[in-house]
């Protein structure tokens, strides 16, 4: 039996459903907002590091889980391996309401113009589909505002003189430097780099009704224990939620949009939490369920003019997967540099994101959030012992004296690195599973060579003793980054959406999440991701004229 | 006033309380109460385990319980490893007799290392390394046995905190207020 119709479907309570969400219902559309998991809160794994969302030997800490999920990865040249969430090569984002917003670091940042143009900057780059985006730095700007101030923003860019123009600064001062950013601020003033403080989705003073950050050892990977992390759960969501026009769903998993023989979404089928098939009618559906979930759930969503899946026509649905290759440096010290105060990442430099010699692209550098002890356990460099007593005396003697500088390579996208769905693996509910293959672009690993030099070199005029580089090779891209697979663009032939996210092919279907991005920034994606939805919804808002506005 | 318990003490004593129900997740060897090891497996990745991770002037896996944390966690969150555990570990007396005539905790430490690095290379005698790699094995047995050994207790290893005692981290952290020192 179909439920009562809504105005809108928003499929995935993360960084874009979130926003659209609070958007269309702030509007008066009534909203139905599914979510396959359920409310995340501190409790449920405190500061466990074998049950986070940044290590997972023992699970994931917020989804999903190993006995009703899985994905096919690719193995080599026609072989394939099942992947649980718990294990690497999943491609993992946290499933529960706020998504990766409940876990993640937090960083705030917003592209740089020349990263929304990085076919008209660099050219045709040979193997890749590196293209413009449809939308400019200038047109998402008033968004990226209101993201940093609806959902907060702590930062000052006003050391960083390739940040892109801004109208309002922004809503919270910067975090302050720890001991890792002081000893790399003086280096990097020395090298003539340009260091500032990392903007961060985390309160450095009361905000939005909640507390300041305590500058705990933990954050990256775990919930807030006083809620200092500003997510979509704890800002947007909320406030859709109070307006009486959006209901939250959680743990309802969506197994199609129903597309009818017009061509026109008719609403979404779904799996509630006591695995029931409902059907919600939707006059539309806006697709936020991460740059994986989403081409699966559109490929899924199969009908008599669309029978390759929706907005496929062309067959771009889940192609052009990209991620970050983080590469960077490692460096070993004689002095501590170690002072416990979270979340860890305090400093960076965007001196290498454009600008660099023969490559077509870069990528921002910063520290890395405080290393937990089992992850360090890794920590080595090339060819030294993994376990025995020379382990215990490396964790003894450089676990407070080490440092990271890493960096998100902007990846040249590939039009082979896709996510289709899987003929014969299903999940639990009995849909197809996502199947992910293809790799990066060499370039990345050229890029990458170069910004992890720099990273080394930093550390060096740190007082390293000890330095190395860790510059990821040519596997499958995605990740926590992963972006890339519903490409907007202007022309139907070589992109699935507009630059509204509307599908080219089915007007009343949106995409709204990292699937957009044309190219992914040499920067972690989400505050784009928050601010191209707030876009979205700023769209459907001012076309919205009734149940009919999008079927035409 | 301090008094010093050991842990058999306190595991009588705790007993002994509850009218001899046993509550701890901890399992002694004298105990022969292993949810997924035969006692064998058990002194035998306990063997293992403490030459990855062994004891000096710091406690090593041994005393943190690392053998307990795998038994715990291959009954639980870590069930799909149970048939690698137990081909592996049958894998590992291959390998030891087939270098030493011995089975592995009888070997010297020197003789243990031999065979965890020859398991470690891939070029482990024994029928079990045809259906499976040694190196995987190994490495399966190193990453559970730094994730007892680092993880929390709540898990069935790292006793007391031992390893952040060891690195002295204070569990939990004491946090105080303006801890950043300057600004840019």
């Amino acid at each position: 039996m179909a439920l009562k119709p809504v105005n809108a479907v928003v499929i995935g309570a993360g960084a874009g459903g979130g926003v659209v969400a609070k958007e269309l219902s702030e509007a008066g559309l009534t909203v139905a907002l599914l979510e396959r998991g359920g409310w995340a809160t501190f409790e449920q794994h405190g500061h466990d590091e074998l049950i986070s969302q940044r290590t997972t030997v023992l699970g994931n800490a917020f989804g999903p889980d190993d006995e009703r999920y899985c994905r096919v990865v690719s193995a080599g040249p026609g072989k394939w391996r099942t992947v649980l969430p718990s294990e690497g090569g999943y491609n993992n984002n946290a499933a529960c309401v706020g998504s990766g917003t409940v876990s993640y670091g937090a960083m705030a940042w917003r592209f740089m113009e020349k990263d929304f143009r990085m076919r008209s900057t660099y050219g045709a780059v040979a193997g890749s589909t590196l293209e413009d985006w449809p939308v400019s730095y200038s047109d998402l700007e008033p968004f990226y505002e209101k993201a940093e101030w609806e959902i907060g923003v702590a930062g000052d860019m006003s050391a960083n003189p390739f940040s892109p123009p801004r109208r309002k600064p922004y809503p919270m001062p910067p975090f302050l430097l720890n001991r890792e950013g002081e000893l790399l601020q003086a280096a990097a003033k020395k090298l003539g780099f340009h260091p500032f403080p990392v903007p961060m989705l985390r309160n450095s003073v009361p905000y939005g009704g909640r507390a300041a950050c305590i500058k705990c050892r933990y954050c990256v990977g775990f919930a807030c224990e006083v809620n200092a992390k500003c997510g979509t759960h704890n800002t947007v969501i909320p406030v859709a939620l109070a307006t009486g026009n959006c209901e939250l769903r959680t743990h309802c998993v969506a197994k199609e949009v129903v597309v009818d023989d017009r061509g026109f979404a008719q609403g979404v089928s779904y799996f509630d939490a006591d695995d029931r098939e409902q059907f919600q009618p939707a006059d539309l559906v806006i697709v936020a369920a991460s740059a994986t979930e989403t081409p699966r759930l559109l490929l899924n969503s199969k009908s008599k003019l669309f029978p390759t899946g929706a907005g496929n026509r062309s067959d771009w649905v889940g192609r052009n997967l990209q991620g970050h290759a983080y590469a960077g440096a490692w460096g070993l010290f004689e002095q501590e540099t170690f002072d416990d105060v979270g979340a860890g990442s305090t400093i960076a430099i965007s001196d290498f994101n454009h600008g660099n010699p023969g490559l077509a692209g870069g990528a921002m550098l910063a520290n890395e959030f405080i290393r937990l002890p089992y992850l360090f356990a890794d920590r080595r460099p090339p060819g030294s012992p993994s376990w025995g007593k020379a382990h215990k005396d490396f964790q003894r003697r450089f676990y407070k004296r080490s440092m990271s500088v890493m960096g998100p390579v902007q990846e040249m996208p590939v039009f082979e690195a896709r996510v289709e769905v899987d003929p014969e693996v299903k999940d639990h509910w009995g849909i197809p599973v996502a199947r992910i293959s293809g790799h990066r672009h060499p370039h990345d690993v050229e890029i990458g060579r170069f910004t992890s030099s720099k990273a080394e070199l930093w550390l060096k005029e740190a007082g390293a003793i000890q330095t190395w580089t860790n510059v990821p090779g040519l596997g499958v891209s995605g990740g926590q980054h992963q972006a890339g697979t519903c490409r907007m663009g202007n022309d139907p032939k070589t992109s699935v959406t507009n630059s509204h996210g509307q599908l080219h092919d089915i007007p009343n279907i949106f995409v709204s999440d990292a699937s957009l991005h044309v190219t992914n920034g040499g920067f972690n994606p989400v505050l784009t991701i928050m601010a191209l939805s707030y876009r979205i919804g700023d769209y459907i808002r001012k076309n919205w004229k009734g149940p009919k506005s999008f079927r035409s | 006033m301090a008094m010093k318990y050991n842990r058999r003490h306190f595991v009588k004593t705790v007993a002994a309380g509850v009218g001899g129900a046993l509550l701890l997740p901890a399992r002694g060897a004298d105990l022969e109460a292993w949810r997924f090891f035969t006692s064998d497996e058990a002194r035998l990745v306990d063997a293992i385990t403490e030459q990855i991770i062994p004891a000096d002037q710091d406690p090593g896996a041994r005393d943190a319980g690392v053998v307990n944390f795998m038994d715990k966690q291959l009954a639980g969150r870590l069930r799909r490893h149970r048939q690698t555990y137990r081909d592996g570990l049958a894998g590992v007396e291959e390998t030891s007799r087939a270098m030493f005539s011995r089975e592995f905790v009888a070997l010297s430490s020197e003789q243990q290392i031999e065979v965890l690095k020859a398991l470690e290379s891939g070029k482990a005698k024994g029928e079990t390394w045809r259906k499976q790699s040694s190196s995987a094995f190994f490495r399966l047995l190193r990453d559970h046995t730094m994730a007892g050994f680092y993880g929390g207790p709540q898990h069935g290893g790292n006793r007391g905190y031992a390893s952040y005692k060891m690195l002295g981290l204070d569990y939990p952290q004491i946090i105080g207020q303006n801890r950043y020192r300057r600004k840019i």
